[in-house]
């Protein structure tokens, strides 16, 4: 075994040299003429200045699974507005409501001098809340929770409710003429997404279906789509419930044959592009950028001025706002920096 | 099925050439049939079809069996490299995850760099099959169960592709490049469709074929087939007559990494963009049609063809549900009961062929 061994790998380095030639001539010979990161315009941050107050600790902790667009421009928000107030932004998230609860925990065990959190299951979050306020750590809910936040003896929220979302959706639907309109959720049992197609159920005129795809499995996603078109022909709008899934739908409604136009919750910059086109009607955008900067900038401001948003009594609404043809242009530019 | 052999008995022996000694009667033609480890779900996918086909009208088009078809491939081509594995005696759970890995590799590398897209799948197919490689050999190296070794996988694989998406990108999923040098070639290669009869068929479709038979062939007809059921059936005896275990149970890592890159570069391409967060659970999914397709658990039997229908079965359960328009409430449920319904059919036809 030894024996040929040696002669054996000298052998074995002969495919790694030309394949490492080859990679070489590939780089030097296959640029892409067009798109790619040498397109992309260079864009800067939002940023504003820089406060001169005290460095402080402000904890965001959200039930956000990994992965999701969404999330990731609600921490681009709250990123800006830390570096902005000149804050330390410590961010940790748990989609399951045990794990989220204790990492608030943590945050109160690190003495931070905020906590910014989301109340997907608020009663799993209620005991260690009362620890946060008992601590003297002043608490802002954002994003999910518009419900339950004064309950829990929080001071302010910024958010939308999925539910007067749905129901500004219904009432759009019935403005744009649907008549039969099939909602997608991508998340089987996630009490937003529900909420959101109970929503556009409550004040559409028309006939609302409720489906269920497997969010984790594009292909799938757009076979089940295309399955249901097909299954009803009679479906004109498919509604779905995050950027991603809709530019899906679009090639679903092509595969199905179907005449059904496309309408969407939240953005993403692949998503404005569709608007342009047409491919997509509309989006209702509930600002995530705008949640998670208000949150950590609302901290600042209480603890250097004692302000508080809506008065300690009213939530901050961040949505929904509507983005369609009309003003998809003004939002294009900052969609592709991934903050609208 | 006894009164069959019974004559023979009686019958002179070597009498003439339709004459058989009872001793070595050949079983009856069907029952021969019914052993084989792929007939079961053949009947499984068919009392499948044929409810579907009864309870939902619109199940019942061309165009609807394009769809039912596509959803089958892509979860087909993974299932058959999967299936070899576990035939070999191994699984690999990062095959959900390892399909996202290479999509995203592919549209990092071409978009970052701005390069022809062609590198980032070549790249991409690069680093898959190291992956497999790497998970074979970390096996064969340790000795430690497959089971521990591509858990960790899984677990860092959807690490890394969070956060080198987000490092890279700025944002969690990747950016379209869909306008970008190679990509029409490479959307014909992994995601254009063709029509027959009317009917747009998707490209994968045939690739899943494709590999069927190419899988088919090598397990029946070549020494490397023979290894693989050598090395799932029994890893010693399989050494002491020379056959190389490691390189088998390598190289069949491999060849998951393989499929899993082209999965990705289908997805990819189908959808330009990909979301660093998919691909959890899929590598179940893969699982479950390879062992509904008759691929034993503990390695040493098994089929390609199997597999093939099993995920055929998936993609018609998964989307006849939507076809019959049922309550979606209990998607999930039905899905498992149909699933667990199909392969006890599958189980029961297969003993009561095997019996006598």
């Amino acid at each position: 075994m030894d024996r040929t061994f040696h002669p054996r790998r000298s052998r074995r380095l002969v495919p790694l040299v030309a394949l490492a030639a080859a990679s070489a001539l590939l780089v030097a010979g296959c640029s892409s003429s067009s798109g790619g990161k040498k397109s992309e315009e260079s864009s800067s941050g939002a940023a504003a200045g820089k406060a001169d107050t005290p460095r402080m600790t402000v904890a965001m902790v959200t039930h956000q699974g990994s992965g999701d667009t969404f999330w990731d421009i609600v921490r681009k928000g709250a990123e800006a507005a830390a570096a902005k107030d000149n804050i330390k932004l410590v961010y940790s998230n748990d989609p399951s409501a045990g794990n989220q609860a204790n990492l608030v925990q943590n945050a109160i065990d690190q003495k931070v001098d905020g906590i910014a959190v989301t109340l997907a299951k608020p009663d799993a979050m209620k005991e260690v809340l009362g620890k946060a306020t008992a601590a003297g750590i002043p608490v802002v809910g954002l994003n999910s929770g518009v419900d339950d936040w004064k309950k829990l003896g929080l001071m302010e929220f910024f958010g939308q409710e999925e539910g007067v979302a749905g129901e500004a959706f219904g009432k759009k639907l019935d403005e744009v003429g649907a008549k039969n309109v099939v909602c997608v959720i991508h998340e089987q049992g996630n009490i937003g997404l529900t909420q959101r197609c109970d929503g556009v159920k409550k004040t559409f005129g028309g006939k609302t279906q409720t489906l269920y795809v497997n969010g984790t499995d594009m292909p799938s996603v757009k076979s089940t789509v295309t399955a249901k078109l097909k299954q009803d022909s009679s479906i004109d709008y498919v509604v779905t419930l995050g950027a991603p899934f809709a530019m899906t739908a679009v090639q679903s409604v092509a595969d199905a044959g179907s005449k059904a136009k496309i309408a969407t919750f939240d953005l993403n910059k692949e998503l404005t592009g569709a608007i342009k086109k047409g491919d997509i009607q509309f989006a209702v955008d509930q600002q995530p950028y705008l949640q998670g900067y208000l949150a950590v900038d609302s901290l600042w401001l209480y603890k250097n001025n004692g302000n508080y948003s809506g008065g300690g009594e009213q939530p901050v609404l961040t949505g929904p706002a509507f983005v369609d043809k009309s003003n998809v242009d003004s939002v294009a530019a900052f969609a592709a920096k991934g903050t609208r | 099925m006894s009164d069959q052999a019974a004559p023979a008995v009686s019958a002179p022996p070597a009498s003439g050439p339709g004459a058989r000694d009872g001793r070595t009667a050949r079983r009856p033609l069907a029952l021969r049939l019914l052993a084989r480890p792929e007939v079961g779900v053949l009947l499984g996918a068919v009392a499948v079809f044929v409810f579907f086909f009864a309870m939902a009208p619109a199940f019942r088009s061309g165009s609807a069996m394009a769809t039912v078809l596509y959803q089958s491939s892509t979860i087909g081509i993974m299932a058959l490299p999967v299936a070899l594995l576990m035939i070999g005696g191994e699984f690999d759970l990062s095959a959900g995850v390892g399909v996202i890995t290479s999509a995203l590799t592919a549209s990092m590398v071409s978009f970052q760099l701005t390069m022809n897209v062609w590198v980032g799948v070549l790249v991409a197919l690069v680093l898959s099959l190291a992956i497999g490689a790497f998970n074979g050999w970390m096996m064969v190296r340790t000795g430690l169960p497959s089971f521990l070794v591509t858990l960790g996988t899984f677990l860092g694989l959807q690490g890394i592709n969070l956060a080198v998406t987000k490092l890279v990108t700025g944002n969690v999923a990747t950016d379209d490049i869909s306008d970008m040098d190679g990509f029409t070639q490479a959307k014909a290669l992994f995601s254009s469709s063709f029509t027959v009869g009317g009917v747009q068929f998707k490209v994968t479709v045939l690739w899943w074929l494709l590999f069927a038979a190419l899988a088919t062939w090598v397990l029946l007809r070549t020494r490397y087939g023979n290894w693989i059921f050598a090395v799932g059936g029994n890893k010693d005896s399989a050494r002491a007559v020379g056959v190389p275990v490691k390189f088998t149970k390598i190289s069949l890592f491999m060849l998951v990494g393989f499929g899993a890159w082209f999965v990705g570069m289908h997805q990819l391409f189908a959808f330009n963009t990909v979301q660093s967060g998919e691909g959890v659970g899929q590598e179940l999914i893969y699982i479950a049609a390879a062992v509904i397709g008759g691929c034993l658990l503990t390695g040493g039997h098994g089929s390609a063809i199997g597999p093939v229908f099993g995920a055929f079965m998936f993609g018609m359960v998964s989307q006849g549900i939507v076809y019959a328009g049922w309550n979606p409430d209990w998607f999930k449920a039905f899905l498992g009961v149909m699933l667990i319904g199909a392969t006890l059919i599958n189980l029961w036809v297969q003993k009561s062929a095997t019996r006598r």
